[in-house]
């Protein structure tokens, strides 16, 4: 049986991680409610831009374009997209297990990190890390995204590499974020799944008259770089969002598993301190008994 | 009363800017548009250019440095990636970046992307335009 000193010195260092573990939920929240009205804030142009391709893709089926037929290279690119810091449950994992999960090859496979913990995940794995991003996910901001739409086009345009993927994890609400590993270009018009938007409409009869101007190869042309790097900040934004919410969900519980602790390191404490009253109380009584005999 | 049609402009953080205007003014990759009310449907991209917003027989300006464009008869949506107003340029920031692409552009190193340069100078020039108006 543990001595009463070893139980104290447990139940402090486990209060002491309590402490921590509330420290960290509190400020995973504030984080998450700034981070996550951010990603609401972005998903109008997200949407917009999601449905406005939709439909030139619909209106332009079979026009060829560089873009919408998939690259020679048989390398492909991932945009992996994960957190700096750990403690966030299974929010790294999940995502990592997403790229090596995919059914492409690790040689194959060309990972441009956001993010450390993905990073060196994949790297111990063997995957070939091109580039490293890693503190863009601090504080995303939308020219970081253009910034790498810019090198994974002109890699695309280069034929070093034949297709782009992206994996995230996106926020649904607080306790639920769902990992997602979606291809960038080439884009796939069939592809109406892409993400939550504006789908089902149907095309307005207004878009059926619709112009392009100077044509629909150069407006393409202009456009889908814009949709690339929207789709790379709106998962900045649904990273940061669902990492503090699973960073909160994480350490809610971990708060709670130490109360509990807490709570039944205290009764065997409190067991250990009667025992050992009751075991003094009853030699005092045999010394006594033994004197006055 | 003249007629309005719906603008909404929207930027990767924010809607930027939404509400009945009568008239609108840009800058395309073909040249400049300007968007009366019942425009034939048109998608376009945006080059960078002081955006003009008409409304209430008042003009407002910001800068349109990148983006595209969808009219419709009654709505008009810009999805621009940077668009700032006047009092959100920093004068000296864009005085610089003008400087640095000047440079580079008569620099004519190898190694230095023209196009970019040029485009970076253009944006730099809408920028200090409007901050020099306002």
């Amino acid at each position: 049986m543990a001595t009463m000193r070893d139980i104290k010195r447990r139940k402090s260092s486990i209060e002491s991680t309590e402490q921590i573990t509330k420290a960290m939920k509190l400020v995973a929240t504030v984080k998450l409610q700034k981070s996550r009205t951010r990603a609401e804030n972005s998903r109008l142009y997200f949407n917009m831009m999601y449905s406005t391709i939709q439909e030139m893709l619909l209106k332009s089926q079979g026009i060829s374009h560089r873009y919408l037929k998939p690259g020679t290279s048989p390398k492909k690119a991932v945009v992996v997209i994960t957190s700096n810091r750990g403690l966030a449950g299974g929010y790294n994992a999940n995502v990592v297990r997403l790229v090596t999960g995919s059914g492409l090859k690790p040689e194959d496979v060309r990972i441009f990190a956001v993010g450390r913990k993905g990073r060196d995940a994949l790297a111990r794995k063997g995957y070939e890390i091109a580039a490293d991003h890693s503190d863009v996910i601090n504080e995303p901001l939308y020219s970081d995204a253009m910034e790498i739409t810019r090198e994974l086009l002109s890699l695309f345009e280069k034929q070093e590499i034949g297709e782009i993927y992206l994996a995230y994890t996106s926020f649904k609400n607080t306790v639920s974020q769902i990992p997602r590993f979606m291809k960038l270009l080439p884009v796939d018009p069939e592809a109406a799944e892409l993400k939550g938007g504006a789908e089902g409409e149907g095309l307005k009869p207004d878009l059926l008259l619709m112009n392009y101007e100077p044509d629909e190869t150069e407006v393409l042309d202009a456009i889908i770089p814009k949709y690339v790097s929207s789709l790379i900040y709106g998962a900045f934004l649904e990273a940061v969002a669902s990492e503090n919410g699973a960073r909160m969900t994480a350490m809610d519980s971990a708060t709670n598993n130490a109360e509990e602790m807490i709570e039944k390191l205290s009764l065997q404490y409190n067991r250990a301190r009667q025992g050992s009253i009751t075991q003094e109380l009853t030699e005092i009584i045999a010394g006594a008994n033994a004197i006055e005999g | 009363m003249a007629e309005t049609m719906k603008l909404q402009v929207i930027t990767p953080d924010k809607e930027f800017f939404h509400g009945d205007v009568s008239m609108v003014e840009l800058n395309t990759a073909d040249g400049e548009l300007g968007v009366y009310p019942q425009h034939i449907p048109l998608t376009t991209a945006a080059a960078p250019g002081v955006l003009k917003i008409h409304q209430d027989g008042q003009v407002k300006k910001a800068a349109l440095l990148s983006g595209f464009l969808q009219i419709l008869p009654e709505k008009m949506t810009i999805l621009a990636e940077v668009c700032e107003w006047p009092e959100e340029i920093d004068g000296a920031r864009a005085n610089e970046a003008r400087i640095r692409a000047e440079r580079r552009l008569t620099e004519h190193s190898p190694e230095t992307d023209i196009a970019r340069a040029e485009a970076a100078l253009q944006r730099a020039l809408v920028r200090l335009s409007l901050v020099e108006e306002h």
